[in-house]
């Protein structure tokens, strides 16, 4: 992409098809002998970490396309079955949910590097205009795959989303409707969404072509922000970048298999393992953590139509960057004042992000508020006068010359991560206060779990109790629809016998047919069968008349759709605890949180006033007492133990290839961290010569 | 530089090649493995059981074990001596009668109803041989499930199966 070719095969067939398609030659001029600057430091991987992330998206999106249905019917489940019966599916699903954020984060890492060496200035404005074009691609995409799983934020999300468009004046309704394909997002929505979502990945593919090319034309931009002035300034891209780049994508990968091997959920939201409910609308609705600084934008602004508008301005503005900084030196190493400003923005747009995720209450808003102007004036303001009024320091002659230490990258991350820590930890703790007096319900106390951790392990009897607790208390009201009686007896779950799975499952009724004479019937439960409904309602209308109003929720993925608020700084701890057990702890909780009323709660009629959930009054009247399930290996069957079991049980309904995931992930991290040293000796090996000269 | 040099350099770089490389493969694991059958498809191949009594002489039903269409044909005395009385050297795929069917069983002929040419759905009760012919291209099978005839290679596949009764199968 950088001129004619300096590759001549020697092969009498290489030649001869050369001559035809000069492909081999581009790969080589691009990637192989194509000058790199000699100074780059491990900010500049981040290019190569998203291509490699952008094809790590489409090969699994590929893979769990093999096993998705879009349909509103069957969404949910056909993710489920995925993530229980197919080979690995669990794996390929928890990728590229995973993947989907990692991709995020190397590309703000990818734009924060940009902005810090100014790598949007003259001659780079279109390669950087491209990179904003893939940036906005991306967010399309993330936003409509997380539609795809169909549960309740997905469908939320998806709600509140298209209706940003309902603030254009005069046509809003009309083109929402369009955009639905109907009066309400339904399965013309969800079909339309998963086609683009399918799409769109190829489109990024095909700008980021662009993009690279736009780059090989321009030159890559380096640390000092001096342009190479002679060979001795640049490597050739191979072995120098190649090297650098693989040994970083390694290390990058660490990253990326701890959360999909140790925290695969944390990422997400638990409400998105609830079904789609188009008539209740999750308490908090949070978009993916990626885009919460723009949605912090758009609540902080009082009107819908001028919050959409500073939504999507606070992104296009960066299109016009390169316009607005008037400095004609690059890179902050050589801008005193604008180093500063480039981390108190950092920091204003991590505050942005923390505050999108927080409910849209009282000094949240202020906060928003505050950091929103100060979002557009850092844009407006601080970057084009910095330009007028900064003297920046000295620029090397050459790169040669530049003495740029490498600790700078280091002293730059440090500075990142102390910056985003102070400010949130600086975040008031007036704040804290006045967020339990809003919670009405207490923190459910923790438990040890065997499962917890990176070698947790089911307890087989434990389950074999839960189970039993299930069976002879939970299953009257509640289903257990993605479990199949053959689960039982698979490695890494209750550790039944074949035999004692099929004398569990020939205990149940299921209904089959139609037999040859066209009548349905009943028959005992085979291994094979999945659990079947409950046998006190037969639909949610009826299960509303008896139970006040309310459906009793499937338990197949409750452990995981069940969650409470961890809270400033517990939910960034629990990344490295890998604290899994909100769900759980939580179930147990609400098992034992019956007590009468207080004074001044006045109960609903059918409610069960409960400390632990939600709205403190449940439908459910409580469900276990003392010695209520008879415990056959001499357990003592208390209320509390009663809970546990169910709650373990219930955990591994949810994730039955817990023990797989961390089996797998623990070889998964040893190889990679022997792989990671390799490469790093690889890499001082290859660069020995280069920095032996400089 | 010394000798020993480049030969530690190579091993380094060969040794991290290879571990790429193994990386490589077991990630490769995962994506080939994905498409084989599912858990459930699987479970759902379990064994069937097939009640005969219903089926009347000179009948042939169809039913479905692992997404397969299983032929159960009742045969009549006339079938039974037409798949007996053949010149077995002479077939295309030699298999004496004996072979296909269990042993005192004579009149059940239980074969996977899929045309062994390219996978067509034979039709019972047509052809020159009491049998079966495949309308794709024009295969013939005897009544005893044997290519007599047409481009397929073999006779029709015989399932797993085992009598439970005189008048019950399992196939699987
Ligand atoms: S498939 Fe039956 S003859 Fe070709």
């Amino acid at each position: 992409m950088s001129g004619p070719s300096s590759y001549q095969p020697q092969n009498a067939f290489l030649k001869w098809f050369e001559a035809r398609l000069p492909i081999i030659g581009l790969v080589h001029s691009s990637f192989v002998a194509y000058p790199t600057p000699k100074n780059l430091n491990y900010w500049w991987t981040f290019g190569g970490i998203l291509s490699f992330m952008l094809g790590v998206q489409i090969i699994t999106g590929i893979v769990l396309v093999m096993h998705y249905t879009p349909h509103v019917d069957m969404a949910f489940d056909s993710v489920e079955h995925l993530m229980r019966d197919v080979n690995y599916g669990w794996l390929l699903r928890y990728l590229h949910s995973n993947g989907a954020s990692m991709f995020f984060v190397a590309v703000y890492i990818h734009m924060f590097r940009g902005l810090y060496y100014g790598s949007y200035k003259e001659p780079r404005e279109v390669l950087w205009i491209l990179g904003v074009i893939i940036y906005l691609l991306m967010m399309a995409t993330g936003f409509l795959g997380y539609t795809l799983p169909w549960g309740q934020m997905s469908f939320w999300g998806a709600t509140v989303i298209t209706n940003f468009f309902s603030a254009i004046p005069i046509v809003g309704e009309t083109v929402v409707t369009w955009l639905w394909g109907g009066y309400a997002i339904g399965n013309p929505t969800l079909q339309r969404f998963f086609s683009l979502h399918y799409l769109l990945p190829f489109v990024i593919a095909g700008v980021v072509v662009l993009h690279v090319w736009a780059l090989h034309v321009a030159g890559q931009g380096n640390p000092t922000g001096v342009e190479p002035k002679s060979s001795q300034d640049t490597v050739p891209f191979t072995p120098y970048a190649t090297v650098k780049d693989s040994f970083m994508m390694v290390v990058f990968c660490i990253v990326f298999a701890w959360f999909v091997f140790y925290v695969p959920n944390y990422l997400g939201h638990a409400d998105n393992y609830i079904p789609a409910n188009p008539g209740v609308t999750p308490m908090h609705i949070v978009p993916e953590w990626y885009y919460l600084p723009f949605y912090a934008i758009l609540r902080s602004i009082p009107d819908k139509l001028a919050g959409v508008i500073a939504m999507f301005s606070s992104i296009l503005i960066l299109v016009f960057l390169p316009w607005l900084d008037t400095s004609k030196v690059r890179s902050a190493s050589y801008r005193p004042l604008y180093r500063v400003f480039f981390w108190i923005f950092v920091a204003a747009c991590l505050g942005l992000g923390y505050l999108g995720s927080q409910a849209p209450e009282g000094i949240y808003v202020i906060a928003a508020r505050i950091l929103t102007a100060y979002y557009f004036i850092h844009f407006i303001i601080i970057t084009p006068l910095l330009g007028l009024i900064e003297t920046p320091k000295p620029l090397p002659n050459s790169i040669s010359e530049s003495v740029l230490k490498r600790s700078g990258a280091v002293a730059a991350l440090l500075a990142l991560l102390v910056g985003g820590a102070t400010f949130l930890g600086s975040t008031p703790s007036a704040l804290a206060q006045e967020k339990q007096e809003i919670h009405e319900t207490p923190i459910p106390p923790r438990n040890t779990w065997s499962f917890a951790g990176p070698f947790g392990k089911f307890d087989q009897q434990q389950l074999q109790r839960g189970f039993k607790v299930y069976k002879e208390v939970c299953s009257t009201c509640h289903g257990l629809k993605f479990l199949s009686f053959r689960n039982l007896a698979e490695a890494g779950g209750p550790g039944f016998t074949e035999a004692q799975a099929a004398a569990i499952a020939a205990d149940f009724k299921v209904q089959d047919g139609p037999n040859d004479q066209g009548d349905m019937f009943e028959r005992d439960g085979r291994v094979g069968d999945a659990f079947p409904p409950p046998t006190t309602w037969k639909n949610e209308a009826q299960a509303r008349q008896l139970y006040s109003g309310t459906v009793p929720p499937d338990m197949s993925v409750l452990a995981k759709a069940r969650t409470y608020e961890r809270g400033f700084p517990w939910f960034l701890l629990d990344i490295f605890t890998q604290f899994q057990e909100e769900g759980v702890d939580y179930i147990v909780a609400l098992m034992k949180g019956y007590e009468p009323a207080p004074a001044g709660f006045t109960l609903p009629a059918g409610g069960n006033y409960n400390k632990y959930f939600p709205s403190n009054s449940i439908a459910m009247p409580p469900p276990l007492t003392d010695g209520l399930v008879d415990y056959t290996d001499g357990t003592k069957s208390t209320i509390e133990q009663q809970a546990k079991d169910v709650a373990a049980f219930l955990a591994w309904a949810a994730e039955p290839h817990m023990e797989a995931r961390k089996r797998i992930g623990f070889q998964v991290m040893v190889f990679l961290v022997i792989f990671a040293g390799l490469m790093y000796f690889t890499k001082k090996k290859v660069w020995a010569d280069v920095h032996g000269h400089a | 530089m010394s000798s020993a040099e480049p030969s530690r350099r190579d091993f380094l770089y060969i040794a991290t090649g290879t571990v790429g490389a193994v990386g490589a493969a077991a990630v490769a694991w995962p994506l080939i493995s994905q498409m084989n059958p599912d858990a459930s498809t699987i479970a759902a191949g379990a064994p069937i059981d097939v009640d005969l009594g219903p089926i009347a002489e000179g009948q042939v039903i169809k039913v479905f074990w692992r997404s397969k269409p299983i032929f159960i044909s009742h045969r009549t005395k006339k079938e039974i001596d037409e798949a007996k009385n053949v010149n077995v050297a002479s077939l295309p795929d030699p298999q004496p009668d004996s072979a296909r069917v269990k042993e005192g069983h004579d009149q059940w002929l239980v074969v996977i109803g899929i045309c062994t040419h390219l996978g067509c759905i034979p039709l019972a009760h047509q052809g020159n041989y009491d049998g079966w012919f495949c309308p794709c291209h024009g295969s013939q099978y005897d009544s005893s499930g044997r290519i007599r005839q047409g481009p397929a290679p073999a006779n029709l596949y015989i399932p797993p199966y085992a009598f439970l009764s005189d008048t019950k199968i399992r196939i699987g």
